[in-house]
């Protein structure tokens, strides 16, 4: 047991530990294949990595950037912060009336895997053409994750909390606030991260359809005008975004396993 | 646990009407759930509460969509969307499975890898949709290519996933056998990991449909996701609404198949790891 847990803890520490080597070997290999992809398709198709990243300055210096980056954050913003709550708040009522989960949990899956873009026409009959639609687009995406982990991480939470919360007579609020919600920390972070990039993703998706502001409005113009460098580095610019956040959460994720 | 059994012995003998209730009550609970909302919505759209134009009561979707069906208008269109998201799936399983089976064998790869892995699908894999026009032309392929970004990652790393979990013991059999590499593979660790590798597949096929109708929609010239996007641009709610009940019921359909193919197959794994 004690060997087990050892070497468990061994492995915790050699997978959360930065191996800088490798990330920059990784990099490198990525800015080679890309530079290879490049020069394979032509840099008037493809742009090379020096040409994307000098773009990328280009962009940022557009005077216009700064309203569409603004939309785009202030709708992506308000998805996730309802994904989260939203989220967390269902997922823990969810979880704690077993009966109400079990009716509920498998039409949350058939959710989670249909193509909701093709829902998006719903949307914006509902919300109308603009942001609130936008909004409403990402936090249907990003909510459904969020439920799902919540619930189970209230479901399978240890016995002596859910006495805990009937010896001290907890309300249904109290019991949430300070034994349920804390316990399912680590879960909902997981939650946090899976539901971060789908609210990411339904909000673009969003804005590629039918938008007038935004990043993905600016994606879906760089097509009309054939601008393969904006396309390149406003999707640089997003994996850049997507990825450090993503493995930010990660790590947070893993330091609260580790410590829970 | 056993002991609270014993304490609160079930009683075995109970009228056939509650026995049933208890038994189905998960499943006529959930029935009930759906039923009402749709009835709700019939009702709130019959009787004008919400926009009857906007939103059309469920019974004329449903007639729409027959329609739909019988006159056969969208045959093309469904026909070209099964098959960019069936190649998609075919390539993605294909090169995820080599993938993954390659990153087993490579540790040190997997290891430099594994930070891109697991921040995959944090990136959203659409906005390279442009791109891929700009690169593949307006036409199917750039929806199959993004189908297959979507889809490959997952079926590799369900891969990796199924092959680390092949017991050690049917391994050192293929070796006692002289097995050789195609054979190993074929005999042992495929059968092995049979329920992740399916897992990845039928994340796959998900993968691959919500990728290709996305782009549909977005951006293409024919398509199931063109003709919704373009129903909905020409104001034609019930064609809309048609078309999107055929989709739901063909994934919805589709996924409860897969589903239950999965869930036979863990249970199958787990009698035996038992057994």
């Amino acid at each position: 047991m004690t060997s087990q847990t050892k070497l468990q803890s061994k492995m915790q520490a050699a997978a959360s530990a930065p191996r800088w080597g490798d990330a920059v070997l990784l990099i490198v290999a990525i800015l080679g294949l890309w530079a290879l992809a490049s020069w394979f398709f032509g840099v008037t198709n493809l742009p090379d990595p020096i040409r994307t990243f000098r773009q990328i300055w280009i962009e940022i210096s557009d005077p216009e950037f700064g309203d569409h980056l603004a939309e785009t954050s202030k709708a992506f913003g308000t998805a996730l912060c309802i994904s989260l709550i939203g989220g967390t708040f269902i997922g823990v009522l969810l979880g704690s009336r077993r009966l109400a989960g079990d009716v509920f949990e498998p039409l949350l899956i058939a959710l989670y895997s249909i193509p909701k873009i093709s829902l998006y026409p719903i949307v914006l009959l509902m919300f109308g053409l603009g942001i609130s639609a936008k909004i409403a687009f990402g936090a249907i995406h990003g909510i459904i994750p969020m439920v799902i982990f919540t619930m189970t991480a209230v479901r399978n939470i240890r016995p002596v909390y859910m006495r805990s919360i009937r010896t001290h007579r907890l309300t249904a609020w109290q019991g949430a606030a300070y034994i349920l919600i804390p316990a399912a920390v680590p879960e909902i972070v997981a939650g946090l991260r899976i539901g971060f990039s789908l609210t990411l993703l339904g909000t673009l998706l969003g804005e590629m359809f039918a938008s007038q502001r935004g990043i993905g409005h600016l994606l879906m113009r760089a097509i009309d005008r054939n601008e393969s460098p904006t396309i390149m580095a406003l999707a640089v610019m997003l994996f850049l975004f997507a990825t450090s956040v993503s493995l930010g959460l990660l790590q947070w994720d893993r330091y609260l396993r580790r410590s829970a | 646990m056993t002991a609270i059994v014993i304490a609160h012995p079930v009683p075995t003998r109970r009228s056939g009407m509650k026995q049933a209730w208890l038994t189905y009550r998960v499943i006529l609970l959930r029935t009930a759930v759906i039923a009402l909302s749709v009835l709700m919505l019939e009702l709130a759209s019959r009787m004008g509460w919400i926009d009857s134009v906007s939103f059309i009561p469920p019974s004329k979707m449903v007639l729409s969509a027959w329609d739909i069906l019988i006159a056969g208008t969208y045959k093309t269109d469904i026909f070209l969307t099964l098959s960019a998201a069936g190649l998609a799936v075919i390539l993605a399983v294909v090169f995820g499975f080599l993938f993954g089976v390659l990153l087993f064998k490579l540790p040190r790869v997997r290891r430099v890898l594994d930070p891109l892995l697991l921040s995959y699908y944090a990136v959203p894999v659409f906005v390279l949709y442009p791109l891929l026009i700009v690169l593949l032309g307006l036409n199917r392929w750039p929806l199959v290519a993004l189908g297959f970004l979507f889809a490959v990652v997952a079926m590799a790393v369900n891969t990796l996933n199924g092959l680390e979990r092949v017991p050690n013991v049917l391994l050192r059999t293929a070796r006692m056998l002289h097995m050789g590499r195609v054979r190993e593979v074929w005999l042992i660790t495929l059968p092995a990991s049979l329920p992740f590798v399916f897992t990845g597949i039928k994340l796959s096929i998900v993968y691959s449909f919500i990728a290709v109708i996305g782009g549909e929609f977005v951006l293409s010239g024919a398509g199931f996701g063109y003709q919704i996007a373009y129903a909905y641009n020409n104001f034609d709610n019930p064609t809309m609404y048609g078309l999107m009940m055929l989709l739901l019921v063909f994934v919805g359909t589709l996924n409860l198949l897969l589903h239950t193919a999965e869930q036979r197959l863990y249970q199958r794994r787990v009698l035996k790891e038992i057994a």
